[in-house]
């Protein structure tokens, strides 16, 4: 069992056995489900609505070479620089470059989950730069020094006493259990952050091709002025965010909120078009953008998933899948949680060890009715099973199988075999059968019939 | 051009070799151009302001239709009383600065420089905006013409003064208004201002002023 594997068994054992913790995540997202309700029903038409935005981000996908050379050209003759990053190892390195280029002492993040995925912080201070992220969830996880629970609402799991106490410990701040006054002390600590660090690292929600501007959605305004007040704007993003034109933003950035977060639209949705220009007041003097590949080009060469590229990392998935809400995020052990992360995954990471993952569903399909640009999530998650048994059979699946196939096709012994089953069935629990031992901690094993039904049934004819 | 910009281009090329089939659309594949589905804004002025206002008072964001200067120059210096806004910083437009020059306290321009501390301590951010999106109650404001990148998130407070034609119905007519008054020379920063700054971090629940504007106010002069 891979490592990644058996972690996933114990967290996920672990949580769902946590009834209060359940509840609290199903709180938590009883505000969602209700204003998400209340914003898709103003829509004149949410399934053509989420048509449209499945279309924009196909033709953009499908076309990703040309739609790309096409940003990028538009983007540096803005005043932008492109890095082009294969992996994580090589988007690092660009970046703590360009950090040690800058002659940073003070870095501020605003919310990417793509610097996540290429553990960006800890190599930030492994090389010495101190380095803070300002969106407060992201904030919380970063003092905890823990992940983030979703990849939308990074803190969703914790009460509101223990960031208190999280405050006190690294703040020394009074504690309090109001919502707004822990927002403000945020809000004052991080204020003097944004006015002192050299660099500001974003990333991008979209990459706009016909005008090379970068679109990013946020709340709170901390990409705002993580993007405004550094001298140096640093973004990361995966190629597959690019779109082919600013009109297509109509449909994705409402749907982006509503489909994530609940609201008709988030409070700043905001497009860079490069550094600071001339006759312009303020902003940063370099803006540079970092495009990584990092296993997206694997995605991309299997057509079946080529869709979950799509993905605008909305986490409506999350939200509304039973997995997600019965074992919590941290128990994926992934960049990206529920079932985007699970279909995903296994490309970016291998799929021998994160096939699991493909199990960590219901199929019931609601990660795929929730998905704004209809991604075939739950298909693709049955797919990655299918591929997963290609690439490491499973011993007892080809045994079994193989002896079915063989006794089936043969009455006379598929007759006796009935025979020796039921003789031995009740032997079956001592028997180290996969799943059975799991199946029988709260279940009895049914009682065995003494014939078989071809017997039952030759008998109801004699009577 | 650079190794690994290249390859990642070669990797794409190789891959989109083979097609991957169009997606399963619930409507017309063909018909989905047009931006019929998005929220109504109805067919005349007085509907498009009524929706403004009803957004905007759903985002707890405070609007302020008037009819002249004079009444938009007679409300801030209310406000500004009332609030006790003392350090006022604002850019140099013909909407804003009358009203900025006239509140009781120092109005500075950020048009001179001006250090980011100066702007940190501002009380309010007073500002001119693009446009004004209806259908989600969002105000359109850039580098190029609202102040730069800072005036309109650093202070806690964020008075925006337009003109009630600057109001569009959605969002698809504002991108096509922005094709072309900027066309191929975008500002560097064009924000979508929807409300005063939120959070939702802790335990879901809604504070607003997270990093940004803690109070927004738009006044609508006719």
């Amino acid at each position: 069992m891979s490592d990644s594997k058996s972690i996933f068994i114990k967290e996920a054992t672990l949580t769902s056995a946590d009834g209060e913790q359940r509840q609290f995540i199903r709180t938590a997202l009883g505000g969602y489900y209700k204003n998400r309700d209340i914003y898709q029903a103003r829509y004149r038409d949410w399934e053509l609505a989420r048509d449209a935005a499945s279309l924009a981000k196909w033709s953009a996908v499908n076309n990703l070479a040309d739609v790309l050379e096409k940003f990028v050209a538009k983007f540096e003759s803005n005043g932008g620089k492109v890095h082009w990053a294969r992996d994580a190892a090589e988007a690092r390195k660009i970046i703590l470059d360009l950090v040690a280029k800058a002659n940073a002492t003070a870095v501020i993040k605003s919310k990417c989950m793509t610097t996540e995925e290429i553990h960006l912080n800890d190599a930030l201070e492994k090389a010495g730069f101190g380095v803070v992220e300002s969106d407060l969830g992201e904030f919380i996880q970063q003092l905890r020094g823990e992940a983030p629970y979703h990849f939308v609402f990074p803190c969703m799991h914790l009460k509101r006493e223990a960031i208190s106490e999280l405050f006190t410990k690294h703040l020394g701040t009074a504690p309090t259990d109001s919502p707004e006054e822990l927002t403000m002390i945020a809000r004052r600590h991080l204020r003097k952050l944004y006015i002192t660090a050299d660099v500001g690292i974003t990333g991008a929600n979209f990459l706009v091709a016909d005008t090379g501007q970068i679109s990013i959605t946020e709340n709170e305004g901390n990409a705002r002025l993580t993007a405004a007040m550094p001298r140096v704007h640093i973004a990361l993003s995966g190629i597959e965010k690019v779109i082919n034109t600013i009109d297509d933003l109509t449909v994705l950035l409402p749907m982006l909120a509503t489909a994530g977060a609940g609201q008709p639209m988030t409070c700043y949705n905001t497009l860079y078009a490069g550094p600071k220009k001339p006759g312009e007041l303020d902003g940063p003097e370099e803006f540079h953008l970092v495009l990584l590949d990092n296993a997206r080009t694997q995605i991309l060469a299997d057509p079946e998933q080529r869709d979950s590229l799509h993905c605008i990392r909305c986490g409506a998935c999350l939200n509304v899948c039973p997995i997600f809400k019965n074992i919590g995020g941290h128990a994926y052990g992934t960049t990206y949680q529920g079932p985007i992360g699970s279909v995903i995954t296994p490309h970016l990471r291998g799929l021998k060890d994160w096939n699991h993952l493909s199990g960590a569903s219901s199929l019931c399909g609601a990660c795929t009715d929730a998905c704004p640009v209809r991604i075939d999530l739950h298909h693709h998650l049955l797919q990655n099973r299918r591929n997963a048994a290609k690439v490491v059979p499973n011993l007892f699946d080809r045994v079994f199988h193989g002896t079915f196939n063989f006794v089936i096709q043969r009455p006379a012994l598929f007759s006796l075999g009935g025979k020796v089953f039921r003789k031995t069935f009740g032997l079956l629990k001592h028997l180290p059968v996969p799943y059975l031992g799991t199946w029988l901690k709260s279940r009895d094993l049914p009682a065995i019939p003494q014939k078989s039904f071809r017997e039952v049934w030759k008998d109801s004819k004699n009577v | 051009m650079s190794e690994a910009r290249k390859e990642i281009m070669g990797r794409i090329r190789e891959a989109l070799k083979t097609p991957s089939p169009k997606p399963h659309l619930k409507g017309q594949s063909s018909k989905v151009t047009g931006k019929a589905w998005l929220p109504e804004v109805g067919d005349t002025h007085a509907h498009t302001m009524a929706l403004l206002s009803d957004n905007l008072a759903k985002l707890k964001a405070s609007f302020h239709p008037v009819e002249n200067l004079d009444q938009a120059i007679a409300l801030v210096k209310d406000l500004a009383q009332k609030k006790n806004w003392k350090n006022i910083a604002y850019h140099k437009n013909e909407l804003v600065t009358p009203v900025a020059l006239a509140i009781d306290g120092t109005a500075w321009a950020v048009d001179d420089a001006f250090s980011k501390d100066k702007l940190e301590a501002a009380d309010v951010g007073l500002t001119s905006c693009v446009s004004i999106v209806a259908q989600f109650g969002a105000i359109l404001v850039s580098s190029e013409t609202s102040g730069g990148r800072g005036l309109s998130i650093l202070p806690p407070v964020h008075v925006v003064i337009a003109k009630a034609d600057q109001v569009v119905p959605d969002l698809a007519a504002c991108f096509e208004q922005i094709n072309v008054q900027f066309g191929g020379k975008m500002p560097s920063m064009l924000s979508f201002i929807t409300g005063p700054s939120r959070t939702g971090d802790i335990e879901r629940i809604l504070v607003l002023g997270a990093h940004g504007p803690k109070e927004l106010y738009l006044i609508l002069v006719r």
